[in-house]
């Protein structure tokens, strides 16, 4: 099950349409490493809405993604974790610390243009100030 | 009650598909969608560690009913390598695989009851059930 992967403006949408398993996940992983070079991305959503567990591998390959596009200049939103799915991940004790999130793909754009203007501001560009 | 389901584990699909059923499995027994989702967190844990460590295995979903309690049952067993220590594997971080190291101690949280088995060079089994009051 490949994860559609929508380019929209400086952003990267994957819209996550079902489970995933270990290996399509790390496939998405690729994709987006790859598209944020070749599209020149400043942003990436990854929308977890569908997806119906987030175990350690899903929290850990999330994670990478977020760390390998900043290493690339795009900053990463993870949004849509549902409530049960929310839950179960506090019960496991994973965390998605260092990856930003947001409640949902309205709210994901938002943060990303609100990152951009302040990089802007910031006059800091595409550079990461970590 | 004989209702019983096994899935064998030997491909990343398997895992999705354990997890699944278990969720199935879970609602049929009438537990709550955020319990649903427990359990099926808790069963890709530990399928996901047969396939991992011991590469195959199988996954064993029961129901059981307990006097007023209904009870969803998953036996993860494998073959495989055993675990020399599942004491440190039940830690929070403990991994032999640069992995999490929260498989184990996430899914014991996850369920009411948890027991690992496992002998080096026989393999493991991991037995975990939740319940659920019927009346209630
Ligand atoms: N079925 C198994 N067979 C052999 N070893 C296992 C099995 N399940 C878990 N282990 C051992 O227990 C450790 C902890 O497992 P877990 O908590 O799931 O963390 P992780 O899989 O991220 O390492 C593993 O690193 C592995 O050494
Ligand atoms: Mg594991």
């Amino acid at each position: 099950m490949e994860v559609p992967i929508l380019k929209q403006g400086h952003y990267l949408i994957a819209s996550i349409q079902s489970a995933l398993t270990d290996a399509d996940l790390s496939q998405l992983r690729e994709a987006l490493i790859e598209r944020v070079g070749k599209f020149r991305a400043r942003g990436v959503i990854v929308d977890v809405t569908a997806l119906d567990v987030m175990d350690s591998f899903a929290v850990r390959t999330l994670r990478d993604i977020a760390h390998m596009a900043r290493l690339r200049g795009a900053e990463t939103v993870i949004v849509g974790i549902q409530p049960e799915v929310a839950f179960a991940m506090v019960q496991l004790g994973l965390t998605l610390k260092g990856v930003s999130t947001a409640l949902d793909l309205e709210e994901g754009l938002l943060f990303l243009d609100q990152q951009a203007k302040l990089r802007i501001e910031r006059g800091t560009g595409r550079i990461d100030r970590g | 009650m004989a209702d019983e389901l096994r899935i064998a584990v030997t491909a990343d699909v398997d895992v999705v598909t354990a997890r699944q059923r278990g969720r199935e499995v879970a609602a049929q027994a009438g537990f709550s969608s955020g319990d649903q989702t427990v359990i099926a967190a808790a069963i890709s844990e530990v399928a996901r560690n047969i396939l991992n460590y011991a590469k195959r295995g199988e996954v064993q979903l029961s129901v059981v009913t307990n006097g007023d309690r209904q009870g969803v049952i998953i036996v993860a067993r494998d073959q495989g390598p055993g675990i020399p220590d599942v004491q440190r594997a039940l830690e929070d971080g403990y991994s032999t695989s640069g992995g999490l190291g929260l498989g184990l101690p996430g899914a014991r949280r996850l369920m009411d009851d948890f027991d690992v088995t496992s002998a080096v060079g026989k393999g493991t089994t991991v037995t975990m059930k939740k319940w659920r009051r019927m009346n209630a």
